[in-house]
């Protein structure tokens, strides 16, 4: 055997530079799917209103808009968060963090208001296969958003001590990807559940 | 180290410097024009539905859904590019992959349980209101 021998096969075990961030995206892409069954589960049952309320008399889309807006505003801030961690600057990213976070909770708040009316007015989950199918597909995106800002808090507090490290970083960018996820499902939320869901 | 900046100038080289590792940190291509053109037609894409539902600019029911529809999955590619970076070079193409073989599953279920369940909703036999009154007491 010589050097130079040539070799046709791979002596290393092939892996991705970024195994974590692809490894999360394999995990949003599994959540993926637990959106999917939730969303078909409204798309069969959410005419059944057991002579309940239909979707037209119990959603409200104005809160709807603010909400939509809250989540959208919320997502960029992340963004912007990203920008200045590509930049080094530590407090500006903190500061992004701090908005995008405070946006979300904003979204969160409003959507416990709106689900706390719907169940005094008599419109719970118990209520109508509509109504459950719509609580439970709402209320996992805003439990997926509250553990995102759980999350949020945790990474300002990494930040916060120990800067923007190589393991900080990459932990922000797997949250990024969470957070523009979660606004990217909320979109199919707010077209599907609510904005077809008063039509249909 | 090379650090994207905020101007990169043609864009496909920017892209290149990037994936030659910048510490392997992802999503360090986004730029401050990125963020802004995919927030500019996010919210005009999120306008225009609930303009046509709230305001009732149609007659048609089915095109409004239709519409509703349609603008939420334009909107949902918007995201995909600019607030996630989605393209076919990043992770080797891996995460591309994963999203093709998420999207083919999520169709056949979405799909086929809209279709069955309409076929079923469609196929059975109406319930009559002696049987409403005998058996579910209203």
């Amino acid at each position: 055997m010589n050097s130079a021998t040539p070799q046709f096969y791979c002596t290393e075990e092939p892996h991705p530079d970024n195994g974590a961030v692809l490894g999360f995206w394999i995990y949003l892409m599994s959540d993926c799917f637990v959106f999917a069954s939730l969303f078909t589960c409204n798309a069969v049952l959410g005419t059944n209103y057991a002579a309940g309320p239909s979707a037209a008399d119990v959603l409200d889309l104005n809160a709807l808009a603010v909400n939509t807006a809250l989540l959208l505003l919320s997502s960029v801030s992340f963004g912007f968060a990203m920008l200045a961690m590509a930049r080094d600057r530590k407090r500006a990213t903190l500061a992004w963090l701090a908005v995008a976070g405070a946006l979300a909770a904003g979204f969160v708040g409003l959507e416990i208001g709106e689900f706390a009316h719907m169940v005094a007015e008599g419109a719970g989950p118990d209520r109508s296969a509509f109504l459950s199918s719509f609580f439970t597909l709402v209320g996992t995106h805003g439990l997926h958003v509250t553990f995102g800002i759980v999350w949020l808090l945790t990474m300002m507090v990494q930040v916060g001590r120990y800067g923007l490290t190589a393991d900080n970083r990459r932990r922000l960018s797997c949250l990024s990807m969470f957070w523009h996820f979660l606004d990217l499902i909320w979109v199919g939320v707010f077209s599907f559940v609510y904005l077809v869901g008063v039509l249909r | 180290m090379s650090r994207p900046s905020e101007k990169v100038a043609p864009p496909a080289v920017g892209r290149r410097i990037v994936h030659s590792h910048d510490g392997g940190q992802p999503g360090t291509h986004a730029t401050l024009k990125g963020y802004l053109t995919g927030f500019v037609l996010a919210a005009i894409l999120t306008i225009i539905p609930f303009w046509l539902v709230m305001g009732h600019v149609l007659r048609d029911r089915d095109l409004t859904i239709l519409l509703v529809l349609t603008l939420g999955a334009a909107q949902i590619v918007v995201h995909m590019i600019y607030f996630l970076h989605m393209d076919t070079t990043s992770e080797h193409g891996w995460n591309m992959l994963a999203l093709i073989f998420t999207l083919v599953l999520v169709v056949i279920v979405l799909g086929a349980s809209i279709w069955v369940m309409y076929n079923e909703n469609a196929n059975m036999m109406p319930m009559s209101p002696q049987y409403a009154q005998h058996h579910l007491g209203q």
